[in-house]
């Protein structure tokens, strides 16, 4: 159990800087998932917290203690590998204690803290197999059985769900979760899923070209994007961004965005800035839905030609324009109506993100 | 339908592949023949060497021959010198080479041209660098030794041990050296309880190539060594003098050298067939 500080930490190779300053406290028993795009530097930054990677600048800290110099075994860190990384020419059992006959554990120990590792993770019986007489989500079990025998200080994962087929990777991700509330020890994981993301974060770090976009609580990303880069990552379909013109009567404010369509933002969202204003307004698929009658206040209406359905049984994503822009959004099965019909929506302007146009930036 | 198809059918149950048979026998004769004669040679009287027509298998089949080459001719002592100077070179090679292959593969040593320069060695043609090393063994006493000939014959066959096993570890995930180091190991400990032993199969292909360009390798044997540590290739040439050549004295001295790599090749077939595609299999 540990926490886990990383200070200014940068990492180059020759010329590219893969992390160009990252400031990160990582609270003792906390989930963090790092996520973004390829080569947004995650991997690197959770290798360098493995000791896999030398760091070119800044510091590490785990549990108190400065590592920057500390080889990956005195880490006292478990990594779960893309690859699962097992060792072909030994069985599961050997495998998975590994770990322990390096550190020279007791041969009956060993055997005992493997069997309940095995047991924990449902592998008993494949103990005496070797890696490629097994499927894929069971290798990734034994690596994950490799990581938590060890009951170390932290969990690194790196990707670990990556390889496996989609309903294996549901059900993998759910044991992870549960793997993290039964032994609550600090686990940071690198995806570039959102929805890994989302589903298992207890703080989401969201990655862009070396550097922390937004970290938070995985609704407080979603919810509130710092940037239309984090407003477009996560969620699935993606925001739509609608960009648009500030616009003054009185005290009130609206957006007219480009193409016609005009939003009477409710007095809690008022915003600053002139006359004119180039802004982004950040639509995610739920944030609209089929319109009642009269149009609420915090509500924009307007009358959508459906171009495209795309039922996924409990609702259908409609895709529709608005000044050329494809508009996405998520309405009940029965209520999308059929692909060239007008369909009645509203927008909940509520919840709508707004951001700047010159700096991405949330207003 | 059925009864259209049935004569094309029957036609072709009977047809009896000529071509292959005859190439396969072809390549058969071509590699067996010249084994078969030397060993028909190697037993028969000096007298039906070049009796016309070829004598098949001798009536009188004796062993005469391998008694003269083993001793007379010191064929024997050729033959230990040969096992000691071949296998100390072979596992010298092998080690170093599986240590600079790695070495090369995950740290890059040397950047892009070192691994290259190894390889180049090999361009260099032997008689270009046989008489500085000649006179560099007599200075420091080593000419004529079983040292002198280990050495060479490492240097001679560490490009190739490298480069096999450089490609080797290349294609094998750092992932698991990685695993094995956070899980408690030092790197040199990773190396050898993850690394060497998935790459057995490289090192042991690359030994075989090692040890068979040694056991046969004569240029090197004829001018580095004299009376004492001469090998088994240096012995053949007392067996064309002036009285003409030994054909059965040769003979039997190259059925003799033959059973090494014999013995070699079928222990190390398997290990010898994944060496060879470098890598390519894992797990």
């Amino acid at each position: 159990m540990a926490d886990v500080k990383i200070r200014g930490l940068h990492k180059r190779y020759g010329a590219f800087e893969a992390v160009r300053g990252i400031d990160l406290e990582i609270p003792d028993g906390e989930f963090t998932v790092l996520v973004g795009p390829s080569g947004c530097g995650k991997s690197t930054l959770l290798r360098t917290i493995a000791g896999l990677e030398d760091v070119s600048e800044g510091e590490i800290e785990i549990g108190g203690e400065i590592v920057n110099d500390m080889r990956p075994r005195d880490r006292d860190v478990a990594m779960v590998f893309q690859d699962y990384a097992l060792y072909p020419h030994m069985t599961v059992a050997k495998n998975i204690g590994f770990g322990l006959k390096a550190r020279k554990l007791p041969p009956a120990e060993i055997e005992a803290r493997v069997q309940t590792a095995a047991a924990m993770l449902g592998i008993t019986g494949l103990l005496g197999r070797y890696p490629r007489q097994i499927s894929g989500g069971q290798r990734q079990r034994v690596a994950i059985g490799r990581a938590i025998v060890r009951s170390p200080r932290i969990f690194l994962f790196d990707e670990p769900l990556s390889n496996l087929d989609a309903q294996l990777r549901d059900e993998m991700r759910g044991e992870i979760k549960r793997l993290h509330r039964d032994i609550s020890t600090t686990m940071i994981y690198v995806t570039h899923d959102q929805i890994e993301a989302m589903t298992l974060a207890d703080r989401i770090v969201l990655m862009r070209d070396g550097l922390i976009e937004q970290q938070g609580a995985p609704l407080d990303l979603f919810e509130r994007p710092a940037t239309t880069f984090v407003a477009g990552f996560l969620g699935s379909p993606k925001m739509t961004f609608l960009p648009g013109r500030l616009s003054r009567n009185g005290t009130a404010a609206s957006i007219l965005v480009d193409g016609g369509l005009r939003l009477d933002l409710p007095a809690g969202r008022a915003l600053g800035g002139a006359e004119g204003r180039s802004v982004i307004v950040g639509v995610r698929p739920e944030h609209i839905y089929r319109a009642a009658d009269a149009a609420g206040p915090g509500e924009a209406r307007l009358d959508a030609a459906i171009e495209l359905l795309q039922p996924t049984g409990s609702r259908t994503y409609a895709t529709f324009r608005i000044g050329g822009i494809p508009v996405t959004a998520e309405l009940e099965a029965h209520d999308a109506g059929r692909p060239g019909d007008i369909v009645p929506l509203g927008i909940n302007l509520n919840r709508v993100s707004l951001f700047d146009a010159d700096t991405q930036r949330a207003i | 339908m059925a009864a259209a198809t049935r004569p094309v059918r029957r036609r072709r149950r009977v047809r009896i592949p000529v071509a292959r048979i005859l190439l396969l026998g072809f390549f058969v004769a071509f590699v067996l023949v010249p084994l078969y004669w030397m060993f028909n040679t190697s037993i028969k009287p000096s007298d039906d060497y070049l009796a016309i027509p070829p004598v098949w298998w001798p009536s009188e089949p004796t062993l005469v021959h391998y008694e003269a080459a083993l001793f007379a001719y010191r064929g024997l002592d050729g033959l230990i010198n040969s096992v000691i100077v071949s296998t100390a070179a072979t596992v010298l090679s092998a080690l170093l080479g599986t240590l600079m292959a790695y070495s090369l593969a995950r740290y890059n040593t040397g950047g892009q041209h070192l691994s290259f320069w190894v390889l180049s060695q090999r361009f260099l043609p032997p008689i270009a660098i046989v008489l500085p090393v000649f006179l560099i063994y007599r200075g420091i006493g080593i000419y004529d030794t079983h040292l002198g000939l280990i050495l060479a014959y490492t240097v001679f066959t560490l490009p190739v041990s490298v480069w096999m096993m450089y490609a080797y570890f290349r294609g094998m995930p750092r992932s698991l050296e990685e695993a094995a180091m956070v899980d408690g190991c030092t790197r040199w400990r990773a190396f050898w309880t993850v690394a060497v032993p998935l790459a057995a199969p490289g090192i042991v292909a690359a030994a075989v190539f090692a040890f068979i360009a040694c056991w046969t390798e004569f240029f090197f044997a004829l001018l580095l060594t004299s009376r004492n540590a001469f090998t088994l290739p240096t012995v053949f040439r007392a067996f064309i003098g002036f009285q003409g050549a030994q054909y059965g004295e040769a003979a039997a001295l190259a059925i003799v050298s033959l059973g090494p790599s014999i013995v070699l090749g079928v222990l190390a077939q398997r290990h010898l067939v994944r060496g060879l595609t470098l890598g390519a299999v894992r797990g």
